[in-house]
């Protein structure tokens, strides 16, 4: 046991080189077992930073952390640090509905997202870890000829960027989930759009995969690290002020959600985004119920099973300015009378845990992926509740940025100059109010 | 049976009950944990992951074992814990989460398997081969997985939904609640006494310490009684707070008929919210478990439950029973249950020089590890001196206390660890007006905790002006813990620290190892805390093992916050009685009885139910109606009730400026008696909402919205005219439900009007297009009537009070009969609209411009206006997708909206997309479909063949590009 | 939550539909583009104190600048939009 804990402390304090992880499969695990898992190694190293580095990523959630993954792995940079001012997955990617889907309309949008589905359905062989990826289907129901004119455009539009993409009538949405309410609905299931590729992932997992292997390609994972501010000289970044001193970059990531507003004005910026809280459920273990994931589309509510049994749902943002992380009981209402209105068999079900996070809401309901205006310094935000999905190629597309220069091809219309200029995203039609999106 | 002397059950009654179909019975006052006990059954369910043999830990709300399905068929309710369920007559239970029956789980595989299911197994395999893991792996997973099962049916049962008001809300009826809820009330303040048992006294039921020299139970039926007798106070039993929320606010659910056989006809249960300007949270105490190996056999519990299992329900879950405890607590058990004759074989005691405090031998050790794998046989003690087996059918075990601090810490602030007490008190900053007593702030003898109640009302009521005076509280005990911290006995094997999810200390100590050392990345790595109790039972615990791991104090390691809710709260009772059809109010327009009569078919329009269509008898296709619909409108005259359009009325001596500054176009020139169409903008410059604006006077308009925008656009324009421009004389009101609308269109709508009209002269002259007028109708009716079109014919939309609406439409029906005035629905009303190329809901969907509506010219230049500035950016100013017609080449083709819109032989894809099929109908006055659609650089493209993609169906068409304007391109058939 | 509304009291906000930033108040000259791109898209959102929109839909259909903490949720004040803009604005 003590000589366990010494390695550890060995391995923690960064000393590790690349290679001492262990790789996972069931063998490994077979075999650990046998030997009462003595051999399981730190996930990664908890390394005191440096004093400087290449690319300093701000936000250890799962973009922070998906981008310095690709920017060590796809990209081969050397000297790249993640500073979270918690503990890694803390942010978003640590709570959110689990959804994967590439089902959106505008051009600007869905070859990005297609190219994070494609990125999903190989993640877990790439970095060796089960994120539990799981594409049972995400279904959104229609409910009006004109709902159903407007996935008729998305799902080909989705086909069209090579995405996969059916159109379902009432019959055959009911042959799929016999358990909705067809003959007692205010809304009548008209139909549905189907893409298959859509569902879950293991949300933690996510965010370990990509932190392990990032660790494993040499990025420093600093926790407990909370930037103040950006050291700047003649418009462009020199480093950062954290919560552990300075440190020094040659090119700043920002991925930081929720609190994107917040760091930026450490920068001198106002960004295009507000901080909303989205509040998410879940019920207490259930036998399997519902296999897929199912979006209601006459009053907001999505909803899905996870792999432990507990249904796992949500709806509206509250829908005022938050960085409360915690919502109020009008939405829990709202979300549960929508989840009866459209499967009444989940009454009996009790709710386990709400929980809220702080979106970044944008005013068009679409990402910036960019340069700033400071020269050195990047921007990865305004994910709205939908990034999740989005981590991989988030990730990707702000590696590649940053390494490069230059913007990622599905990633292009992701401008921060976007809405001065006039070239929103805004797949809802609602306009500049973010809690509309 | 064993039963023991005393209780609170009545044993003049016996209430049959079946668990796994097996008979057996109980008594009022039991739950179903206690039948359960009292008839010998220990074993109750199994757990999550290694389906282990399991019975009650604990005898409240919090239990993670002894979980069941209640009832069957559409009630069927999972996760039911046994240890709260009332006992009633005929309570039917299953135990759950097994295959097989509970003795003999064939899933108990998993517990031979556990050496390959240690912590975050999962996420190191099942990747190879790929297609294994959703086709393979997943689906065995979640078959084993979760816990009781839905029945699959709707609920049958009814629920509702209210609010309540107080000035102090007491959360829990033990001790110091009902300390607190009777000072509070005899000092005059509104007071809710809320306590989720079915009998108010918390602890003072599972003890039997006098108050007074008399039974606990004598002082709380004296307390009830007052207070029951008291009108400002309100006693909610069996109803959980489960929440607090902003500003007060707290969410409760009252269990009205759960512990009645069968609802019947009355709510099951109701949702209250309920405002308290202070609260006091009196939410006892969960005692904690010692992990050591095999700690979860059935017939292991704890000793405050087991306590309470003697005194309250008059059971002991064996004859022979023995005690591990670290602290004086355990001791009582001992005591009490000695006291009712049951044998105790031990106390095992690890503090130094501890003494019996009664008859029973104390040993000073540990217990290392237990025996029987379906219910307790023996333990083995380890004591300095070596270690031995001890028989007995029980174990009660204590590891002290943890405050109760869950609703403390909704609001996020994080407890506070308290090193004398070894544990983590209520945080600073808890919600605002929320103060604690009792148990939940470390006061946990009976004396102090009475005390503390009283103090804490009379503190928080001084906040609001409300003076309040402690009451006579009983003498009562005020024994200390004494406790020495033991928060695991180290050894070989499983000791399960969460029993649920079979989190155990080796689970903590191989986090540990992988370095998932911060708390959160421990919950998440062994799933610790994320079972049906929320981690009540087991947080606390892991924490501190984990501090042993790491060498940091406790609150160095970590603390674990709570979130709502407090415990399990059911789906139904959260949405309430509105389902299913009443899931949101469903609007009638004053035309629907009429509708109805004539045997209209109907369709939502957000709120709306709409007349879609009117079949006759013989027509076979709803197609056949709409045809018939259109042409005898387009060929005579026909009727449709508008109402549903928003009618704003705008008034006063700047209501023109107003408008001006509202609508992209002019509005202050439209002379008195005219309409003009009316684009708004969002402030973006995004085309938004059309409708029209009439002026009946100098300062008096009457403007339309859309049916879906009628809400945002009244909202939008009081935002105008109260944060924009308060300076201008304007006022506005909603009239959509005053007046009902009939648009009266067709080459006979002239001649079908002048028949109902008051002498007024509808010729051309006197009242052309685009006029309106207030005049009398039907003989003195008031009404409103403006000459405008959306179906492209000579048209009028006369409106009347909406009472008269139904009339009206009877009138008109009536009046026209020699003209075969055809009542048309909103599927005719879009075909004509289509056929005459007007915008609508699918091209004004938020994503558009007046550019691309075709409208551009629209936006003045010659004025300011909302979203004037942002429709001149570079990015809309360079659109070139135009509102287009589109009708098929081989007219046999069908048009669908949605599909989208290539060059002829380019390829297809995201990059090639050149727009897409808006709106789509057949035309029955072209004969053949036609569409609506947005096509890059349409203007230019007029007559040019592109091809209609619709890969969904994998249709692809090839179509003209036309005029939008399919009829009547001139205007001539509106203006005659 | 519960809004202090300046002319009814306490009233759920339920009753309400939030808008945003009080900033909204303050529409530029529409001469100066490039200050209504700011106008229309860009936030201080702070964490903390927020002055914000609210418009009492379910009730006397008043505009409100509301203003509160964004981290606790506090509620410190609230005005009528119209009086604020009337003295000038939310600037």
């Amino acid at each position: 046991m003590d000589k366990i804990i010494q390695q550890e402390a060995h391995n923690l304090s960064g000393q590790c080189h690349q290679g001492a992880m262990v790789r996972f499969s069931g063998f490994r695990v077979f075999a650990e077992a046998i030997r009462g898992h003595k051999g399981w190694r730190p996930l990664w190293r908890n390394p005191d930073p440096q004093p400087g580095y290449d690319y300093v990523i701000v936000g250890g959630g799962g973009h922070g952390l998906a981008t310095a993954y690709y920017l060590a792995t796809t990209f081969k940079k050397a000297r790249i640090a993640v500073l979270e001012k918690g503990w890694l997955g803390s942010g978003n990617i640590g709570r959110n509905t689990t959804i994967i889907r590439s089902n959106y309309l505008l051009p600007g949008n869905e070859p990005f997202y297609e190219f994070s589905m494609k990125l999903w359905e190989g993640l877990e062989q790439e970095f060796n870890f089960n994120a539990m990826i799981s594409q049972r289907g995400i279904l959104n129901l229609c409910h009006t000829d004109a709902q159903r004119d407007a996935y008729r455009r998305r799902g080909n539009a989705m086909l069209l960027a090579g995405a996969d993409a059916e159109l379902l009538d009432s019959a055959q949405v009911r042959a799929m989930y016999p358990f909705l309410n067809f003959d007692d609905a205010r809304f009548p299931i008209k139909g549905g759009l189907l893409q298959r590729r859509g569902g879950t992932a293991r949300h933690d997992g996510v965010a370990w995969g990509y932190a392990r292997g990032a660790d494993m390609a040499g990025v420093d994972l600093i926790q407990n690290c909370e930037v103040t501010g950006f050291r700047m000289e003649n418009g462009r970044v020199l480093g950062v002020e954290t919560s552990r001193g300075y440190i020094g970059a040659g090119k700043v990531g920002v991925a930081v959600a929720g609190s994107s507003s917040r760091v930026m004005a450490g920068a001198g910026m106002r960004l295009p985004i507000e901080s909303h809280v989205l509040q998410a459920f879940v019920s207490e273990g259930l036998k399997p119920t519902i296999d897929g994931v199912i979006t209601f589309g006459a009053g907001h509510f999505y909803i899905s099973q996870s792999d432990k049994g507990g249904l796992v749902f949500g709806g509206d943002p509250d829908g005022y300015n938050s960085y409360a992380q915690r919502g109020n009981l009008p939405m829990i209402e709202d979300v549960a009378e929508s989840g009866m209105a459209l499967m009444p068999m989940i009454g009996r079900a009790r709710l386990l845990r709400a929980w809220g996070g702080i979106m970044d809401m944008s005013m068009d309901g679409s990402p910036i992926i960019d340069r700033t205006p400071v020269e050195g310094l990047y921007l990865n935000a305004g994910w709205c509740y939908g990034g999740f999905k989005a981590t991989p190629a988030s990730g990707y597309a702000f590696a590649h940025l940053l390494a490069t220069g230059n913007p990622h091809e599905t990633a292009r219309a992701y401008r921060l100059d976007r809405f001065a200029r006039g070239y929103v995203i805004d797949e809802k039609g609602v306009g500049a109010q973010p809690n509309l999106h | 049976m064993t039963r023991l002397t005393g209780g609170l059950i009545d044993r003049s009654r016996s209430l049959g009950f079946t668990f796994d179909g097996r008979s057996l019975t109980g008594h009022p006052g039991d739950t179903l944990a206690s039948a359960l006990l009292a008839n010998g059954v220990r074993l109750m369910g199994r757990s999550f992951k290694y389906h282990r043999p399991r019975g009650p830990v604990g005898a409240g709300s919090e239990e993670p074992n002894a979980l069941v399905e209640l009832r069957s068929g559409a009630r069927q309710e999972p996760n039911t814990r046994a240890t709260v369920a009332e006992l009633y007559d005929g309570l039917e239970a299953h135990s759950q989460n097994r295959i097989g029956s509970l003795r003999f789980d064939l899933l108990a595989v998993n517990d031979l398997m556990s050496p390959f299911f240690a912590a975050g197994f999962y996420y190191k395999t099942f990747m190879w081969p790929r297609a294994f893991w959703e086709k393979l792996y997943e689906p065995a997973i979640r078959r084993a997985a979760g816990l009781g099962s839905l029945s699959m049916q709707p609920d049958p049962d009814a629920y509702d939904k209210g609010f309540l008001h107080c000035d102090l809300l007491v959360i829990g009826g033990g001790a110091s609640g009902l300390a607190a809820a009777l000072t509070a009330a005899r000092a005059g303040a509104r007071v809710i006494l809320a306590d989720e048992d079915f009998r108010l006294g918390g602890r003072l039921l599972a003890e039997t310490h006098p108050l007074d020299d008399a039974p606990a139970t004598d002082w709380i039926a004296r307390t009830e009684a007052e207070l029951a007798a008291l009108p400002n106070l309100r006693i909610l039993r069996r109803t959980t707070v489960f929440g607090a929320f902003d500003h007060g606010i707290y969410g409760a659910v009252e269990r009205i008929a759960d512990h009645l056989p069968d609802p019947g006809r009355q709510v099951r249960q109701t949702l209250w919210r309920i405002t308290a300007r202070r609260a006091v949270l009196a939410a006892g105490a969960i005692e904690r478990h010692i992990p050591f190996q095999n700690n979860d056999r059935p017939g292991i519990m704890l000793a405050g439950a087991m306590r309470a299992y003697a005194n309250r329900w008059a059971v002991s879950p064996a004859q022979r029973v023995a005690i591990f405890t670290n602290n004086d607590d355990g001791h009582r058990t001992a005591l009490d249950l000695a006291a009712k004759g049951v044998q105790i074989a031990a106390v095992i005691d690890p503090r130094e020089g501890v003494r019996a405090q009664g008859d029973y031998p104390v040993i000073a050790g540990v217990v290392g590890n237990a025996k029987g794998r379906l219910g307790l046989t023996k333990i083995e003690v380890a004591t300095r001196n070596g270690s031995r087996w001890i028989d007995c059918g029980a174990l009660g075990v204590s590891g002290g206390w943890n405050p109760n601090v869950h609703l403390a810490s909704h609001h996020r602030g994080r407890p506070v660890w308290d090193e004398g007490l070894q544990a983590f008190l209520p945080p600073k900053d808890g919600p605002k007006g929320l103060i604690c007593a009792g148990a939940v702030t470390g006061q946990g003898s009976t004396g102090a905790a009475l005390r503390s109640g009283a103090q804490a009302a009379i503190a928080t009521l001084a906040d609001l002006g409300i003076t309040a005076h402690a009451p006579d509280l009983p003498r009562a005990e005020d024994a200390a813990q004494n406790l020495h911290p033991l928060w695991h006995v180290p050894g070989k094997g499983r000791a399960w620290v969460d029993f649920q999810n079979d989190v155990t200390v080796k689970d903590i100590k191989l986090a540990h190892q992988e370095n998932m050392r911060p708390v959160e990345h421990l919950k998440r790595w062994t799933t610790l805390g994320m079972a049906t109790d929320q981690g009540k039972t087991a947080n606390v615990t892991a924490l501190a093992v984990m501090s042993e791991l790491t060498g940091k104090p406790i609150p160095e390691t970590g603390t674990t916050i709570f979130r709502p809710p407090y415990s399990g709260v059911s789906l139904s009772v959260l949405g309430g009685g509105d389902t299913g059809a009443h899931f949101r109010p469903r609007r009638l327009t004053p035309t629907h009885a009429s509708a109805t009569a004539q045997g209209a078919v109907f369709t939502e329009a957000g709120p709306w139910m709409r007349a879609q269509y009117f079949p006759r008898s013989g027509e076979t296709h709803w197609r056949e109606t709409v045809n018939r619909e259109v042409l005898a409108t387009r060929k005579g005259v026909g009727i449709c009730d508008v109402t549903t359009l928003g009618k704003i009325d705008v008034q006063g001596a700047d209501a023109d400026e107003f408008l001006n500054r509202v609508y992209a176009n002019a509005m202050a020139s439209l002379k008195v008696g005219m309409v003009r169409y009316g684009l708004m903008l969002r402030e973006d410059g995004t085309a938004w909402d059309d409708g029209t604006c009439a002026r009946l006077a100098e300062t008096h308009y009457v403007v339309t919205t859309t049916t879906a925008n009628a809400g945002p656009v009244y909202r939008h324009m009081e935002f105008a005219r109260q944060c924009l421009w308060p300076e201008l004389d304007v006022h506005l009101i909603s009239t959509t439900d005053a007046w009902a609308q009939i648009a009266v269109a067709g080459p006979n709508a002239r001649r079908l009007l002048e028949r109902i009209v008051d002498g007024f002269d509808l010729s051309n002259a006197a009242f052309p297009f685009m006029a309106c007028a207030s005049l009398t109708i039907c003989g003195g009716l008031r009404a409103r009537l403006f000459r405008i079109s959306f179906s492209g014919e000579l048209a009028y939309e006369v409106a009347v009070p909406a009472r008269y609406g139904h009339a009206l439409m009877a009138r008109l029906i009536e009046k026209g009969a020699d003209l075969g005035v055809t009542p048309y629905g909103t599927e005719a009303l879009g075909v004509m609209r289509i056929e005459k190329g007007h915008a609508a809901g699918n091209e004004l969907n938020g994503q558009t411009t007046a550019q691309m509506l075709g409208l551009g010219r629209m936006v003045s230049t010659k004025k300011d206006s909302i979203g004037a500035v942002m429709s001149r950016r570079e990015g809309l100013a360079a659109e070139r997708r135009l509102l287009v017609g589109l009708q098929p080449v081989d007219v046999g083709d069908p048009v669908v909206a949605g599909a989208h819109l290539f060059t002829e032989g380019a390829p297809q894809g995201t990059d090639t997309d050149q727009g897409w099929i808006t709106s789509a109908c057949h035309s029955p006055h072209l004969g053949h479909a036609i569409g609506l659609g947005f096509l890059e650089n349409g203007a230019a493209r007029m007559g040019e063949v592109i091809v209609a993609a619709n890969p969904l169906a994998g249709q692809s068409v090839r179509m003209r590009v036309v005029s939008p304007h399919f009829i009547d391109p001139d205007g001539g058939r509106l203006r005659d | 939550m519960l809004i202090p509304h300046p002319l009814l009291g306490l009233r759920d906000a339920q009753e309400f539909t939030y808008l945003g930033d009080a900033a909204l108040l303050d529409r530029p000259d529409p001469a100066d583009a490039d200050a209504f791109a700011d106008y229309v898209y860009l936030r201080d959102n702070p964490a903390g104190v927020h002055r914000e929109l609210w418009f009492h839909e379910q009730g006397d259909r008043s505009w409100l600048v509301v203003t509160r903490d964004t981290v606790t949720h506090e509620i410190l004040g609230a005005e009528l939009a119209r009086d604020v803009k009337l003295k000038g604005g939310a600037a």
